[in-house]
């Protein structure tokens, strides 16, 4: 298939994605980013996954009753991720923005199938999406995620933990059983999809560092200044 | 006693009720046959326990669908047999945020097929597969055929929508009530004295005009339906006849189902 950048395809802004499981440090890395950008004066605007207004009455109503399939778990997720995608995304990278997305498709790709779905027609159903100018995977051992999410003894919510994958009864035990399975997911896309991994072990300077150098070297940020 | 002919025949019914009434008192379950999905289908279900039957209807608005799978249910009670039915937007999930979606007009093409497909989905895995696991009869009242017309003649790639539905079940039976527009025109209006918006098309924008773009708009559907018909083996039934007509082809074809037959 081989999907084209949003670059490749001529559009003027770029587009950025972060991915890795949850307490990877993503979410705090591309918060930094965004920082940085504004602090420079840049045409930068930051999306989230699962944050269409117009689809979230749904998307709630099917986690807090248990209703979601793993098949309507990914199309929800798909409606969510294509409005945001066609009335937001799309828009501001014509409109030659740098869009910062904190998990792209790929999240869909890694939980989906571990939910069961084939992979090959969940490719298909997010096949309108460009490839992001870059993709940042943030890598770390399984304990270390585990340990950042779970040291608080959290309240899960029964999909976060994958409770409907029927792994576990306990909630805990099911959210590193999912996790893990994440893990092995997004490990076997890394080359597909070309991510640059960042060791999500490291200090958060030292994951900022990298990051801005990579961004800097691959994107030509001074196009962006705000006139 | 010497009877007269009046009576003759009023026996002569007597016994016809008898009989019938007789035939009713045996019911036979539908023959079993096998059962695929499109494509992958959903995760974790094995057909081999499906032992209803899915029966498709397909049409537009004013084709004469909801008269007939009306009688249909009653003929297919009658007849011992449990039914259950499904149609578009009828999710407990999703369908009424979809109807506030469209009332506004603001959804973009892409999201709006998989707000269907979703609405879809749900009830295949909650209505349609348990039910059929039940041994029920499944009348849909439209599938994936209609959402796919609407899909293509918004300018769809055929292959992605082909591949977001490849997850339904094979019915195994698709009626597709076949009316031209202008009788459509004349049903609708007989009907509500309006035309809809959607089922005008008044969104893909080719006329100002809601008679016009009607017009316009179920021809391209009937041509994409008739486009499918080779690929998903639809039978067409010409729904220009009358509701009698259409309804003992119906009911012969689905006996013919019933008896373990795809049509």
């Amino acid at each position: 298939m081989g999907r084209k950048t949003f670059g490749e395809l001529g559009y003027p802004g770029r587009l950025i994605a972060v991915e890795g499981l949850d307490g990877s440090g993503k979410s705090t890395q591309i918060k930094l980013i965004k920082r940085w950008m504004e602090l420079q004066g840049l045409k930068v605007f930051f999306s989230e996954w699962n944050s269409s207004v117009l689809v979230k009455s749904a998307t709630s109503k099917g986690k807090n009753r248990e209703l979601l399939t793993p098949t309507t778990f990914s199309l929800i997720h798909a409606t969510d991720f294509a409005d945001r995608y066609e009335r937001q995304l799309v828009p501001l990278l014509r409109a030659g923005y740098i869009v910062l997305c904190d998990r792209y498709i790929f999240t869909a790709f890694a939980r989906d199938v571990v939910r069961g779905c084939e992979p090959d027609w969940v490719r298909g159903i997010y096949e309108f999406a460009a490839q992001p100018d870059l993709v940042f995977f943030f890598k770390a051992p399984l304990e270390v995620t585990l340990a950042r999410i779970l040291e608080g003894r959290p309240a899960l919510k029964y999909f976060e933990a994958g409770m409907d994958l029927n792994l576990s009864s306990d909630i805990y035990e099911s959210f590193r059983l999912f996790q893990g399975m994440q893990l092995e997911q997004y490990l076997a896309m890394c080359m597909e999809f070309n991510f640059l991994i960042v060791n999500a072990k490291g200090r958060v300077e030292e994951q900022q560092s990298l990051l801005r150098q990579l961004i800097s070297k691959n994107i030509n940020l001074e196009a962006f200044k705000k006139d | 006693m010497p009877t007269s002919p009046k009576s003759k025949v009023a026996s002569k019914k007597r016994e016809h009720r008898k009989a019938e009434f007789r035939s009713k008192l045996k019911v036979t379950p539908p023959i079993l046959s096998s059962k695929k999905f499109y494509g992958h289908g959903i995760p974790e279900i094995s057909l081999e326990q499906l032992t209803g039957k899915l029966i498709v209807l397909e049409g537009a608005d004013g084709s004469g669908r909801s008269t007939q799978i009306r009688g249909l249910v009653d003929w297919l009670e009658g007849n011992g047999h449990a039914t259950v039915q499904v149609g578009i937007k009828r999710s407990t999930l999703v369908s009424e945020e979809l109807e506030r979606a469209q009332e506004g007009n603001i959804l973009s093409q892409t999201t709006m097929s998989l707000f269907y497909a979703t609405d879809f989905a749900d009830q295949l895995e909650n209505i349609i597969i348990p039910s059929l696991k039940a041994g029920f009869i499944v009348i849909a009242d439209r599938y994936i055929y209609t959402l796919m017309a609407r899909d293509l003649v918004r300018g769809m790639n055929r292959q992605w929508v082909k591949n977001l539905y490849s997850m339904a079940l094979i019915p195994d039976a698709v009626y597709y009530l076949n009316v031209s527009p202008q009788q459509l025109i004349q049903r609708n209006l007989a009907k509500t004295q309006s035309l809809d918006f959607w089922e005008s098309g008044m969104d893909l924008g080719m006329t100002r005009d809601m008679f016009d773009s009607f017009v316009q708009y179920q021809h391209k559907m009937q041509q994409e339906f008739l486009r499918m018909q080779k690929a998903y083996k639809f039978k067409v039934i010409d729904g220009d006849r009358s509701l009698d007509a259409i309804y003992e082809e119906l009911k012969t074809s689905i006996n013919h189902v019933l008896a373990g037959n795809r049509e």
